[in-house]
Protein backbone atom coordinates (compact mmCIF):
# COMPACT_ATOMS: atom_id res chain seq x y z
CA UNK A 1 0.00 0.00 0.00
CA UNK A 2 1.17 3.65 -0.93
CA UNK A 3 1.54 5.84 2.13
CA UNK A 4 1.29 9.71 1.90
CA UNK A 5 4.17 11.32 3.79
CA UNK A 6 2.79 14.90 3.18
CA UNK A 7 5.96 16.59 5.31
CA UNK A 8 5.83 20.27 4.81
CA UNK A 9 9.03 21.56 2.93
CA UNK A 10 10.43 18.80 1.84
CA UNK A 11 10.41 17.39 -2.07
CA UNK A 12 7.73 14.97 -2.21
CA UNK A 13 8.99 13.51 -5.38
CA UNK A 14 7.25 14.86 -8.35
CA UNK A 15 4.01 14.66 -10.12
CA UNK A 16 4.23 10.95 -11.19
CA UNK A 17 4.76 10.30 -7.61
CA UNK A 18 1.89 12.20 -6.65
CA UNK A 19 -0.79 10.18 -8.87
CA UNK A 20 1.36 6.78 -7.55
CA UNK A 21 1.03 7.65 -4.31
CA UNK A 22 -2.80 7.70 -5.17
CA UNK A 23 -3.36 5.31 -7.86
CA UNK A 24 -1.65 2.48 -9.38
CA UNK A 25 -0.89 4.31 -12.58
CA UNK A 26 3.06 3.11 -13.14
CA UNK A 27 2.86 -0.42 -12.34
CA UNK A 28 -0.10 -0.72 -14.39
CA UNK A 29 1.60 0.87 -17.11
CA UNK A 30 4.59 -1.44 -16.66
CA UNK A 31 2.52 -5.11 -16.14
CA UNK A 32 -0.06 -4.25 -19.31
CA UNK A 33 2.88 -2.48 -21.39
CA UNK A 34 5.90 -1.89 -20.91
CA UNK A 35 6.41 -5.22 -18.88
CA UNK A 36 4.60 -7.26 -20.51
CA UNK A 37 6.22 -9.71 -22.63
CA UNK A 38 4.93 -11.29 -25.53
CA UNK A 39 6.31 -13.76 -27.69
CA UNK A 40 9.00 -12.22 -29.95
CA UNK A 41 7.94 -14.95 -32.53
CA UNK A 42 4.79 -12.88 -33.51
CA UNK A 43 3.49 -12.95 -37.22
CA UNK A 44 0.80 -11.35 -39.02
CA UNK A 45 -2.06 -12.96 -37.48
CA UNK A 46 -1.07 -11.44 -34.55
CA UNK A 47 -1.98 -8.09 -35.47
CA UNK A 48 -6.02 -8.71 -35.90
CA UNK A 49 -6.76 -8.40 -31.80
CA UNK A 50 -4.89 -4.53 -32.18
CA UNK A 51 -7.03 -4.07 -35.46
CA UNK A 52 -10.17 -5.15 -33.79
CA UNK A 53 -9.48 -2.73 -30.78
CA UNK A 54 -8.86 0.08 -33.61
CA UNK A 55 -12.25 -0.87 -35.25
CA UNK A 56 -14.19 -0.52 -31.74
CA UNK A 57 -12.48 3.13 -31.54
CA UNK A 58 -13.86 4.17 -34.91
CA UNK A 59 -17.58 2.58 -34.35
CA UNK A 60 -17.18 4.59 -31.13
CA UNK A 61 -16.14 7.68 -32.20
CA UNK A 62 -18.02 7.34 -35.27
CA UNK A 63 -21.25 5.98 -33.77
CA UNK A 64 -21.58 9.40 -31.33
CA UNK A 65 -21.07 11.84 -33.86
CA UNK A 66 -24.15 9.40 -35.73
CA UNK A 67 -26.37 10.26 -32.81
CA UNK A 68 -26.38 13.73 -33.29
CA UNK A 69 -28.48 14.00 -36.43
CA UNK A 70 -29.87 10.44 -36.33
CA UNK A 71 -33.46 10.51 -35.29
CA UNK A 72 -35.01 6.68 -34.02
CA UNK A 73 -38.28 6.80 -35.33
CA UNK A 74 -39.84 5.15 -37.61
CA UNK A 75 -41.68 8.58 -39.68
CA UNK A 76 -37.93 10.49 -39.41
CA UNK A 77 -35.33 7.78 -39.49
CA UNK A 78 -34.62 7.21 -43.30
CA UNK A 79 -34.93 10.95 -43.73
CA UNK A 80 -32.41 11.61 -40.97
CA UNK A 81 -29.45 9.28 -42.51
CA UNK A 82 -30.29 11.10 -46.05
CA UNK A 83 -29.91 13.99 -44.33
CA UNK A 84 -26.69 13.02 -42.63
CA UNK A 85 -25.37 12.15 -45.89
CA UNK A 86 -26.41 15.27 -48.06
CA UNK A 87 -26.84 18.17 -45.45
CA UNK A 88 -24.43 17.37 -42.71
CA UNK A 89 -21.09 18.33 -43.01
CA UNK A 90 -18.47 15.59 -43.74
CA UNK A 91 -21.55 13.85 -42.49
CA UNK A 92 -21.13 11.42 -45.56
CA UNK A 93 -18.33 10.45 -44.05
CA UNK A 94 -18.89 10.11 -40.72
CA UNK A 95 -21.58 7.69 -41.53
CA UNK A 96 -20.02 5.87 -44.31
CA UNK A 97 -17.01 4.89 -41.84
CA UNK A 98 -19.67 3.57 -39.29
CA UNK A 99 -21.09 1.70 -42.15
CA UNK A 100 -17.73 0.31 -43.12
CA UNK A 101 -16.40 -0.52 -39.75
CA UNK A 102 -19.05 -2.55 -39.00
CA UNK A 103 -17.91 -5.09 -41.95
CA UNK A 104 -14.55 -4.57 -41.12
CA UNK A 105 -15.02 -5.44 -37.70
CA UNK A 106 -16.11 -8.93 -38.36
CA UNK A 107 -13.44 -9.36 -40.91
CA UNK A 108 -10.91 -8.22 -38.06
CA UNK A 109 -12.75 -10.72 -35.60
CA UNK A 110 -12.97 -13.68 -38.02
CA UNK A 111 -9.52 -13.64 -38.51
CA UNK A 112 -8.65 -13.04 -34.96
CA UNK A 113 -10.72 -16.38 -34.09
CA UNK A 114 -9.37 -18.02 -37.25
CA UNK A 115 -5.60 -17.34 -35.53
CA UNK A 116 -6.95 -18.77 -32.53
CA UNK A 117 -7.86 -22.43 -34.29
CA UNK A 118 -4.55 -21.92 -36.27
CA UNK A 119 -2.35 -21.75 -33.14
CA UNK A 120 -4.72 -23.50 -30.46
CA UNK A 121 -4.64 -20.46 -28.29
CA UNK A 122 -8.12 -21.25 -26.92
CA UNK A 123 -6.58 -24.71 -25.27
CA UNK A 124 -5.40 -24.59 -21.48
CA UNK A 125 -4.79 -21.90 -20.07
CA UNK A 126 -6.24 -19.49 -22.04
CA UNK A 127 -10.10 -21.62 -22.37
CA UNK A 128 -11.63 -18.33 -20.51
CA UNK A 129 -10.24 -15.60 -22.98
CA UNK A 130 -11.88 -17.68 -25.93
CA UNK A 131 -14.81 -17.65 -23.60
CA UNK A 132 -15.04 -14.11 -23.36
CA UNK A 133 -14.36 -13.82 -26.61
CA UNK A 134 -16.88 -15.82 -27.81
CA UNK A 135 -19.38 -13.20 -25.63
CA UNK A 136 -18.09 -10.16 -27.35
CA UNK A 137 -18.63 -12.06 -30.85
CA UNK A 138 -21.92 -12.68 -29.85
CA UNK A 139 -22.65 -9.08 -28.41
CA UNK A 140 -20.77 -7.36 -31.68
CA UNK A 141 -23.62 -9.72 -34.08
CA UNK A 142 -26.46 -8.73 -31.85
CA UNK A 143 -25.16 -5.01 -31.78
CA UNK A 144 -24.38 -5.11 -35.64
CA UNK A 145 -28.14 -6.82 -36.03
CA UNK A 146 -29.67 -3.73 -33.68
CA UNK A 147 -27.80 -1.35 -35.84
CA UNK A 148 -29.27 -2.29 -39.45
CA UNK A 149 -32.44 -1.59 -38.18
CA UNK A 150 -31.90 2.16 -37.23
CA UNK A 151 -31.80 3.32 -41.16
CA UNK A 152 -35.20 1.74 -41.43
CA UNK A 153 -34.55 0.81 -45.25
CA UNK A 154 -36.61 -1.75 -46.81
CA UNK A 155 -33.54 -4.35 -45.86
CA UNK A 156 -33.18 -3.26 -42.31
CA UNK A 157 -37.06 -3.71 -41.82
CA UNK A 158 -37.92 -6.98 -42.97
CA UNK A 159 -34.32 -8.40 -42.23
CA UNK A 160 -35.54 -7.93 -38.61
CA UNK A 161 -38.73 -8.94 -39.60
CA UNK A 162 -37.14 -12.57 -40.19
CA UNK A 163 -34.49 -12.53 -37.63
CA UNK A 164 -36.69 -11.68 -34.89
CA UNK A 165 -38.84 -14.34 -36.48
CA UNK A 166 -36.83 -16.80 -35.60
CA UNK A 167 -37.44 -16.48 -31.79
CA UNK A 168 -41.66 -17.12 -32.76
CA UNK A 169 -40.10 -20.69 -33.72
CA UNK A 170 -39.66 -21.39 -29.45
CA UNK A 171 -42.20 -23.61 -28.33
CA UNK A 172 -44.69 -22.37 -25.50
CA UNK A 173 -42.86 -19.02 -25.14
CA UNK A 174 -41.88 -17.70 -29.02
CA UNK A 175 -44.99 -15.55 -29.63
CA UNK A 176 -44.38 -13.89 -26.44
CA UNK A 177 -41.12 -13.57 -26.74
CA UNK A 178 -41.29 -12.49 -30.18
CA UNK A 179 -44.22 -9.71 -28.81
CA UNK A 180 -41.61 -8.01 -25.98
CA UNK A 181 -38.81 -8.12 -28.66
CA UNK A 182 -40.80 -5.86 -30.45
CA UNK A 183 -42.83 -3.90 -28.46
CA UNK A 184 -45.48 -4.20 -30.51
CA UNK A 185 -47.47 -6.56 -32.92
CA UNK A 186 -45.27 -5.71 -35.53
CA UNK A 187 -42.29 -4.49 -36.10
CA UNK A 188 -42.90 -0.49 -35.57
CA UNK A 189 -41.71 2.75 -34.11
CA UNK A 190 -41.71 1.25 -30.76
CA UNK A 191 -38.97 -1.57 -32.30
CA UNK A 192 -36.87 0.86 -33.52
CA UNK A 193 -36.67 3.35 -30.68
CA UNK A 194 -35.38 0.45 -28.49
CA UNK A 195 -32.90 -0.87 -30.88
CA UNK A 196 -31.28 2.28 -31.09
CA UNK A 197 -31.47 2.18 -27.08
CA UNK A 198 -29.63 -1.40 -27.34
CA UNK A 199 -27.29 -0.35 -30.23
CA UNK A 200 -26.11 3.15 -28.76
CA UNK A 201 -26.05 2.13 -24.93
CA UNK A 202 -26.47 -1.43 -23.66
CA UNK A 203 -24.66 -3.68 -26.05
CA UNK A 204 -21.53 -0.20 -26.77
CA UNK A 205 -21.32 -0.91 -22.26
CA UNK A 206 -21.16 -4.53 -22.59
CA UNK A 207 -18.92 -4.82 -25.29
CA UNK A 208 -16.41 -2.65 -23.50
CA UNK A 209 -16.08 -4.23 -20.65
CA UNK A 210 -16.21 -7.50 -22.10
CA UNK A 211 -13.10 -6.21 -24.29
CA UNK A 212 -11.06 -4.86 -20.89
CA UNK A 213 -11.62 -8.62 -19.33
CA UNK A 214 -10.53 -10.27 -22.47
CA UNK A 215 -7.08 -8.10 -21.72
CA UNK A 216 -6.85 -8.72 -17.91
CA UNK A 217 -7.68 -12.41 -18.52
CA UNK A 218 -5.08 -12.59 -21.36
CA UNK A 219 -2.23 -10.68 -19.64
CA UNK A 220 -2.81 -13.22 -16.72
CA UNK A 221 -1.76 -16.06 -18.11
CA UNK A 222 0.60 -14.13 -21.59
CA UNK A 223 0.17 -14.36 -24.67
CA UNK A 224 0.14 -18.00 -27.24
CA UNK A 225 2.70 -18.09 -29.99
CA UNK A 226 2.85 -19.41 -33.04
CA UNK A 227 4.98 -22.43 -31.64
CA UNK A 228 2.12 -22.78 -29.09
CA UNK A 229 4.97 -22.93 -26.93
CA UNK A 230 4.56 -21.38 -22.87
CA UNK A 231 7.74 -19.15 -23.11
CA UNK A 232 7.31 -18.39 -19.51
CA UNK A 233 9.10 -21.18 -18.99
CA UNK A 234 12.03 -20.43 -19.96
CA UNK A 235 13.14 -17.02 -18.19
CA UNK A 236 16.54 -15.41 -17.98
CA UNK A 237 18.08 -14.08 -14.40
CA UNK A 238 16.43 -11.17 -14.72
CA UNK A 239 12.73 -12.99 -14.59
CA UNK A 240 11.96 -12.34 -17.93
CA UNK A 241 10.86 -14.73 -21.15
CA UNK A 242 14.00 -15.32 -23.22
CA UNK A 243 12.02 -15.65 -26.08
CA UNK A 244 9.68 -12.25 -24.52
CA UNK A 245 9.81 -9.15 -26.01
CA UNK A 246 7.91 -6.06 -24.25
CA UNK A 247 4.51 -4.82 -25.35
CA UNK A 248 5.82 -1.05 -25.50
CA UNK A 249 7.87 -0.47 -27.75
CA UNK A 250 8.66 -3.55 -29.69
CA UNK A 251 5.54 -5.27 -30.33
CA UNK A 252 3.44 -1.53 -30.69
CA UNK A 253 5.62 -0.44 -33.51
CA UNK A 254 5.21 -3.36 -35.34
CA UNK A 255 1.08 -2.93 -35.00
CA UNK A 256 1.56 0.51 -36.09
CA UNK A 257 2.76 -0.49 -39.20
CA UNK A 258 -0.09 -2.77 -39.34
CA UNK A 259 -2.75 -0.02 -38.31
CA UNK A 260 -1.20 1.72 -40.98
CA UNK A 261 -1.68 -0.61 -43.61
CA UNK A 262 -4.87 -1.27 -41.86
CA UNK A 263 -6.16 2.70 -42.51
CA UNK A 264 -5.41 2.53 -46.08
CA UNK A 265 -7.13 0.17 -46.99
CA UNK A 266 -10.25 0.82 -44.45
CA UNK A 267 -9.71 4.20 -46.53
CA UNK A 268 -10.22 2.58 -49.64
CA UNK A 269 -13.42 1.44 -49.34
CA UNK A 270 -15.04 3.96 -47.63
CA UNK A 271 -14.15 6.39 -50.18
CA UNK A 272 -13.88 4.54 -53.24
CA UNK A 273 -16.32 1.35 -52.61
CA UNK A 274 -18.29 1.90 -49.60
CA UNK A 275 -21.13 -0.12 -50.69
CA UNK A 276 -19.00 -2.71 -51.97
CA UNK A 277 -20.62 -3.98 -54.35
CA UNK A 278 -23.93 -4.32 -51.81
CA UNK A 279 -22.30 -6.53 -49.52
CA UNK A 280 -21.45 -3.77 -46.96
CA UNK A 281 -24.55 -1.62 -47.88
CA UNK A 282 -27.69 -3.70 -49.58
CA UNK A 283 -28.58 -2.07 -52.22
CA UNK A 284 -32.49 -2.66 -50.81
CA UNK A 285 -32.09 -0.45 -48.06
CA UNK A 286 -31.56 2.57 -49.87
CA UNK A 287 -35.45 2.37 -50.01
CA UNK A 288 -37.45 3.49 -47.24
CA UNK A 289 -39.09 0.40 -45.34
CA UNK A 290 -41.88 -0.50 -46.68
CA UNK A 291 -44.57 -2.47 -45.27
CA UNK A 292 -46.31 -4.09 -47.95
CA UNK A 293 -43.83 -5.51 -49.89
CA UNK A 294 -40.61 -8.00 -49.07
CA UNK A 295 -37.68 -7.55 -51.09
CA UNK A 296 -37.70 -10.17 -54.08
CA UNK A 297 -34.53 -10.74 -52.69
CA UNK A 298 -33.52 -11.24 -49.20
CA UNK A 299 -30.12 -12.17 -47.71
CA UNK A 300 -28.49 -10.38 -44.15
CA UNK A 301 -25.21 -8.51 -44.50
CA UNK A 302 -22.40 -11.04 -45.22
CA UNK A 303 -21.18 -11.41 -42.34
CA UNK A 304 -24.36 -13.12 -41.35
CA UNK A 305 -24.54 -15.53 -43.92
CA UNK A 306 -22.85 -18.83 -43.30
CA UNK A 307 -25.28 -19.15 -40.21
CA UNK A 308 -27.92 -17.78 -42.50
CA UNK A 309 -27.38 -20.83 -45.02
CA UNK A 310 -27.48 -22.77 -42.33
CA UNK A 311 -30.77 -21.61 -41.06
CA UNK A 312 -31.94 -21.88 -45.04
CA UNK A 313 -30.86 -25.09 -45.62
CA UNK A 314 -33.70 -26.88 -42.96
CA UNK A 315 -36.77 -27.11 -44.31
CA UNK A 316 -38.54 -27.25 -40.92
CA UNK A 317 -39.07 -24.04 -38.88
CA UNK A 318 -37.81 -25.34 -35.12
CA UNK A 319 -35.06 -27.28 -36.52
CA UNK A 320 -33.94 -24.48 -38.69
CA UNK A 321 -33.69 -22.11 -35.66
CA UNK A 322 -32.08 -25.08 -33.13
CA UNK A 323 -29.15 -25.79 -35.79
CA UNK A 324 -28.88 -21.82 -36.43
CA UNK A 325 -28.02 -21.22 -32.65
CA UNK A 326 -26.27 -24.75 -32.26
CA UNK A 327 -24.05 -23.19 -35.51
CA UNK A 328 -23.13 -20.00 -33.56
CA UNK A 329 -22.35 -21.54 -30.14
CA UNK A 330 -20.59 -24.92 -31.20
CA UNK A 331 -17.01 -22.74 -31.21
CA UNK A 332 -17.50 -22.01 -27.72
CA UNK A 333 -16.93 -25.50 -26.66
CA UNK A 334 -13.49 -25.71 -29.11
CA UNK A 335 -10.85 -25.51 -25.83
CA UNK A 336 -12.49 -29.00 -24.96
CA UNK A 337 -13.76 -30.41 -27.86
CA UNK A 338 -9.70 -29.68 -29.15
CA UNK A 339 -7.97 -33.31 -27.76
CA UNK A 340 -4.61 -32.21 -29.41
CA UNK A 341 -1.36 -32.61 -27.18
CA UNK A 342 -0.14 -29.57 -29.08
CA UNK A 343 -1.61 -26.07 -29.57
CA UNK A 344 -0.17 -24.61 -32.78
CA UNK A 345 -0.80 -26.23 -36.19
CA UNK A 346 2.44 -26.16 -37.15
CA UNK A 347 2.78 -29.46 -34.51
CA UNK A 348 0.03 -31.11 -35.84
CA UNK A 349 -0.80 -34.22 -37.63
CA UNK A 350 -2.39 -34.24 -40.76
CA UNK A 351 -5.94 -35.36 -39.73
CA UNK A 352 -6.37 -32.03 -38.36
CA UNK A 353 -4.58 -29.68 -41.18
CA UNK A 354 -7.04 -31.19 -43.44
CA UNK A 355 -10.02 -31.07 -41.60
CA UNK A 356 -9.36 -27.09 -40.55
CA UNK A 357 -8.65 -26.67 -44.51
CA UNK A 358 -12.07 -28.02 -45.37
CA UNK A 359 -13.93 -25.94 -42.58
CA UNK A 360 -12.49 -22.90 -44.16
CA UNK A 361 -13.70 -24.23 -47.42
CA UNK A 362 -16.70 -24.84 -45.97
CA UNK A 363 -18.13 -21.83 -43.95
CA UNK A 364 -16.43 -19.09 -47.13
CA UNK A 365 -18.72 -21.00 -49.73
CA UNK A 366 -21.58 -21.09 -47.32
CA UNK A 367 -21.07 -17.77 -46.28
CA UNK A 368 -21.79 -17.07 -50.56
CA UNK A 369 -24.92 -19.42 -50.49
CA UNK A 370 -25.89 -17.49 -47.94
CA UNK A 371 -26.16 -14.73 -50.16
CA UNK A 372 -27.98 -16.54 -52.82
CA UNK A 373 -31.49 -17.62 -53.77
CA UNK A 374 -33.15 -20.66 -51.73
CA UNK A 375 -33.14 -22.30 -54.72
CA UNK A 376 -32.34 -26.18 -55.91
CA UNK A 377 -28.94 -26.99 -55.88
CA UNK A 378 -27.64 -24.00 -53.74
CA UNK A 379 -29.98 -25.41 -51.28
CA UNK A 380 -28.70 -28.74 -51.66
CA UNK A 381 -25.16 -27.36 -51.71
CA UNK A 382 -25.72 -25.52 -48.14
CA UNK A 383 -27.10 -28.93 -46.73
CA UNK A 384 -23.91 -31.33 -47.59
CA UNK A 385 -21.80 -27.96 -46.30
CA UNK A 386 -24.07 -27.84 -43.03
CA UNK A 387 -23.21 -31.64 -42.54
CA UNK A 388 -19.22 -30.83 -42.82
CA UNK A 389 -19.61 -27.60 -40.78
CA UNK A 390 -21.14 -29.78 -37.75
CA UNK A 391 -18.94 -32.46 -38.50
CA UNK A 392 -15.83 -30.09 -37.64
CA UNK A 393 -16.89 -29.36 -34.65
CA UNK A 394 -18.30 -32.44 -33.17
CA UNK A 395 -16.09 -35.18 -34.21
CA UNK A 396 -13.76 -33.33 -33.20
CA UNK A 397 -12.43 -34.73 -29.99
CA UNK A 398 -11.84 -37.77 -31.85
CA UNK A 399 -9.65 -36.80 -34.93
CA UNK A 400 -7.88 -34.31 -32.71
CA UNK A 401 -6.97 -37.60 -30.55
CA UNK A 402 -5.58 -40.08 -33.13
CA UNK A 403 -3.87 -37.23 -35.10
CA UNK A 404 -0.52 -37.90 -34.85
CA UNK A 405 1.73 -34.83 -33.66
CA UNK A 406 5.31 -33.89 -33.97
CA UNK A 407 7.47 -33.08 -31.02
CA UNK A 408 7.52 -29.03 -30.27
CA UNK A 409 10.83 -27.28 -29.53
CA UNK A 410 12.02 -25.96 -26.86
CA UNK A 411 12.12 -22.10 -27.71
CA UNK A 412 9.90 -20.11 -30.42
CA UNK A 413 11.23 -20.74 -34.31
CA UNK A 414 11.07 -18.17 -37.22
CA UNK A 415 9.31 -20.01 -39.98
CA UNK A 416 8.79 -16.96 -41.88
CA UNK B 1 -40.00 -8.14 -7.93
CA UNK B 2 -37.26 -6.09 -9.04
CA UNK B 3 -37.36 -6.12 -12.46
CA UNK B 4 -41.31 -6.22 -13.03
CA UNK B 5 -41.12 -3.09 -13.60
CA UNK B 6 -38.79 -3.03 -16.20
CA UNK B 7 -39.70 -6.09 -18.27
CA UNK B 8 -43.56 -4.99 -17.97
CA UNK B 9 -42.32 -1.50 -19.87
CA UNK B 10 -41.20 -3.91 -23.04
CA UNK B 11 -44.46 -5.15 -23.55
CA UNK B 12 -46.75 -3.35 -26.28
CA UNK B 13 -48.03 0.39 -24.67
CA UNK B 14 -51.57 1.18 -24.26
CA UNK B 15 -51.27 3.38 -27.54
CA UNK B 16 -49.23 0.13 -29.19
CA UNK B 17 -52.54 -1.75 -28.02
CA UNK B 18 -54.42 1.22 -28.88
CA UNK B 19 -53.49 1.99 -32.19
CA UNK B 20 -54.76 -2.05 -33.26
CA UNK B 21 -57.85 -0.98 -34.08
CA UNK B 22 -60.12 -2.50 -36.83
CA UNK B 23 -59.46 -1.76 -40.67
CA UNK B 24 -62.36 -0.51 -43.30
CA UNK B 25 -61.61 -2.16 -46.84
CA UNK B 26 -64.13 -0.77 -49.54
CA UNK B 27 -64.64 -4.32 -52.36
CA UNK B 28 -67.06 -2.98 -54.24
CA UNK B 29 -64.76 -2.04 -57.12
CA UNK B 30 -62.67 -5.18 -57.18
CA UNK B 31 -62.38 -7.07 -60.43
CA UNK B 32 -61.97 -11.25 -60.15
CA UNK B 33 -58.47 -11.76 -59.91
CA UNK B 34 -57.76 -8.52 -57.77
CA UNK B 35 -55.73 -8.17 -54.65
CA UNK B 36 -55.60 -5.36 -51.67
CA UNK B 37 -52.96 -4.84 -49.52
CA UNK B 38 -53.65 -3.05 -46.33
CA UNK B 39 -52.37 -2.64 -42.91
CA UNK B 40 -53.72 -3.50 -39.79
CA UNK B 41 -51.88 -3.61 -36.43
CA UNK B 42 -49.09 -2.54 -38.70
CA UNK B 43 -49.20 -6.34 -39.69
CA UNK B 44 -49.81 -6.60 -43.99
CA UNK B 45 -53.10 -8.61 -44.64
CA UNK B 46 -54.51 -9.45 -47.84
CA UNK B 47 -57.94 -9.24 -49.38
CA UNK B 48 -58.45 -10.91 -52.49
CA UNK B 49 -61.45 -11.24 -54.98
CA UNK B 50 -60.82 -15.07 -55.74
CA UNK B 51 -62.69 -15.75 -59.76
CA UNK B 52 -64.50 -18.55 -60.34
CA UNK B 53 -61.85 -20.58 -61.98
CA UNK B 54 -59.66 -19.59 -58.80
CA UNK B 55 -61.99 -21.26 -56.90
CA UNK B 56 -62.92 -24.25 -58.99
CA UNK B 57 -59.03 -24.88 -58.58
CA UNK B 58 -58.65 -24.94 -54.86
CA UNK B 59 -59.30 -28.90 -54.42
CA UNK B 60 -56.71 -29.84 -57.46
CA UNK B 61 -53.58 -29.20 -54.80
CA UNK B 62 -55.64 -30.86 -51.48
CA UNK B 63 -53.41 -33.46 -51.60
CA UNK B 64 -50.02 -31.57 -51.70
CA UNK B 65 -50.84 -29.54 -48.96
CA UNK B 66 -49.90 -30.09 -45.24
CA UNK B 67 -53.11 -28.95 -43.84
CA UNK B 68 -55.86 -28.96 -46.63
CA UNK B 69 -59.01 -28.97 -43.89
CA UNK B 70 -57.07 -26.33 -41.59
CA UNK B 71 -56.75 -28.61 -38.56
CA UNK B 72 -54.57 -25.96 -37.03
CA UNK B 73 -57.09 -23.94 -35.51
CA UNK B 74 -55.38 -21.18 -34.24
CA UNK B 75 -54.63 -20.00 -38.05
CA UNK B 76 -58.14 -19.34 -38.35
CA UNK B 77 -61.25 -17.78 -36.72
CA UNK B 78 -64.09 -20.96 -36.78
CA UNK B 79 -66.06 -19.17 -38.94
CA UNK B 80 -63.37 -19.31 -41.85
CA UNK B 81 -62.69 -22.93 -41.27
CA UNK B 82 -63.95 -24.22 -44.68
CA UNK B 83 -62.83 -25.42 -47.64
CA UNK B 84 -62.31 -21.81 -48.99
CA UNK B 85 -60.84 -20.05 -45.99
CA UNK B 86 -63.16 -17.39 -46.29
CA UNK B 87 -66.51 -16.40 -44.95
CA UNK B 88 -68.17 -15.65 -48.48
CA UNK B 89 -66.04 -17.90 -50.92
CA UNK B 90 -64.91 -15.41 -53.50
CA UNK B 91 -63.25 -13.28 -50.81
CA UNK B 92 -60.32 -14.39 -49.93
CA UNK B 93 -58.62 -11.74 -46.52
CA UNK B 94 -55.70 -13.13 -44.93
CA UNK B 95 -52.05 -12.20 -43.24
CA UNK B 96 -49.82 -11.36 -45.94
CA UNK B 97 -47.15 -12.43 -43.35
CA UNK B 98 -45.28 -15.94 -44.02
CA UNK B 99 -45.55 -17.75 -41.00
CA UNK B 100 -42.14 -19.32 -41.21
CA UNK B 101 -40.43 -15.79 -40.83
CA UNK B 102 -42.65 -13.24 -41.53
CA UNK B 103 -41.89 -12.56 -44.95
CA UNK B 104 -44.75 -11.16 -47.17
CA UNK B 105 -45.41 -13.62 -49.98
CA UNK B 106 -45.61 -12.81 -53.21
CA UNK B 107 -48.89 -12.99 -55.77
CA UNK B 108 -48.19 -15.56 -58.02
CA UNK B 109 -51.65 -16.08 -59.72
CA UNK B 110 -50.51 -17.57 -63.23
CA UNK B 111 -51.65 -21.08 -63.76
CA UNK B 112 -48.84 -23.24 -65.02
CA UNK B 113 -50.32 -26.74 -65.55
CA UNK B 114 -46.89 -28.33 -66.56
CA UNK B 115 -45.52 -27.18 -62.93
CA UNK B 116 -48.81 -28.08 -61.44
CA UNK B 117 -49.37 -24.67 -60.01
CA UNK B 118 -52.86 -23.73 -60.06
CA UNK B 119 -51.74 -20.13 -58.78
CA UNK B 120 -51.16 -18.91 -55.18
CA UNK B 121 -48.46 -17.34 -53.23
CA UNK B 122 -44.68 -17.69 -53.13
CA UNK B 123 -42.62 -16.08 -50.16
CA UNK B 124 -38.92 -14.70 -51.66
CA UNK B 125 -37.26 -15.51 -48.62
CA UNK B 126 -37.10 -18.61 -48.06
CA UNK B 127 -39.30 -20.19 -51.09
CA UNK B 128 -42.29 -21.28 -48.70
CA UNK B 129 -45.54 -21.91 -51.09
CA UNK B 130 -49.40 -21.01 -50.22
CA UNK B 131 -52.64 -22.21 -52.51
CA UNK B 132 -55.02 -18.96 -53.33
CA UNK B 133 -56.76 -20.23 -49.72
CA UNK B 134 -53.25 -19.47 -47.76
CA UNK B 135 -52.99 -23.35 -47.69
CA UNK B 136 -48.74 -24.36 -47.45
CA UNK B 137 -47.88 -26.91 -49.92
CA UNK B 138 -45.78 -29.97 -48.09
CA UNK B 139 -41.83 -29.89 -48.11
CA UNK B 140 -41.34 -25.59 -47.65
CA UNK B 141 -40.07 -24.53 -44.32
CA UNK B 142 -43.43 -22.43 -43.49
CA UNK B 143 -45.67 -24.60 -41.32
CA UNK B 144 -48.86 -23.66 -41.16
CA UNK B 145 -51.24 -22.00 -43.23
CA UNK B 146 -51.32 -18.01 -43.78
CA UNK B 147 -53.61 -17.14 -40.74
CA UNK B 148 -56.88 -15.92 -41.33
CA UNK B 149 -57.20 -12.34 -39.35
CA UNK B 150 -60.46 -11.60 -37.65
CA UNK B 151 -63.12 -10.02 -40.33
CA UNK B 152 -66.86 -9.28 -40.79
CA UNK B 153 -68.82 -7.96 -43.56
CA UNK B 154 -70.12 -4.90 -42.68
CA UNK B 155 -71.98 -5.02 -45.49
CA UNK B 156 -71.98 -6.53 -48.66
CA UNK B 157 -69.57 -3.95 -50.03
CA UNK B 158 -67.47 -3.25 -46.80
CA UNK B 159 -65.27 -5.77 -44.37
CA UNK B 160 -64.15 -4.65 -41.38
CA UNK B 161 -60.90 -6.22 -40.62
CA UNK B 162 -59.18 -6.51 -36.89
CA UNK B 163 -63.09 -7.48 -35.15
CA UNK B 164 -66.02 -10.16 -36.00
CA UNK B 165 -67.90 -9.82 -33.08
CA UNK B 166 -71.79 -9.47 -33.61
CA UNK B 167 -71.72 -11.20 -36.85
CA UNK B 168 -70.22 -14.40 -38.45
Amino acid sequence: MARIEAEVGKPQGGFVKWIDDRFPMTSTLKYHVTEYYASKNFNLWYVFGVLAFVVLAIQLLTGIFLTMNYKPAAADAFASVEYIMRDVEWGWLIRYMHSTGASFFFIVVYLHMYRAMLYGSYKKPRELIWLIGMLIFLVLMAEAFAGYLLPWGQMSYWGAQVIISLFGAIPWVGDALVEIIRGDYSISDITLNRFFALHVIVLPLALIGLVFVHIVALHEVGSNNPDGIDIKKNKDASGKPVDGIAFHPYHTSKDLVAIIIFLMIFSAVVFFAPDMGGYFLEHANFEPANLTATPEHIAPVWYFTPFYAILRAVPDKLWGFILFVTAVLLPVFLPWLDRSRVRSIRYRGWIYKSALAVFTITFIVLGWLGTMPADGLYVLIARILSVVYFAFFLLMPYYTAIDKTKPVPDRVVYHG
Amino acid sequence: MVAIPFLSSLKPSARAQALGAPVEVPISSMQPGELVRVLWRGKLVFVLRRSKEMLANLPKVDGELRDPNSDVIEQQPEYARNATRSIKPQFLVIEGSCTHLGCAPLQDFDVRPAEGWEGGFFCPCHGSKFDLAGRVFKGVPAPTNLKVPPYRFVRDDLILIGQDSGAA
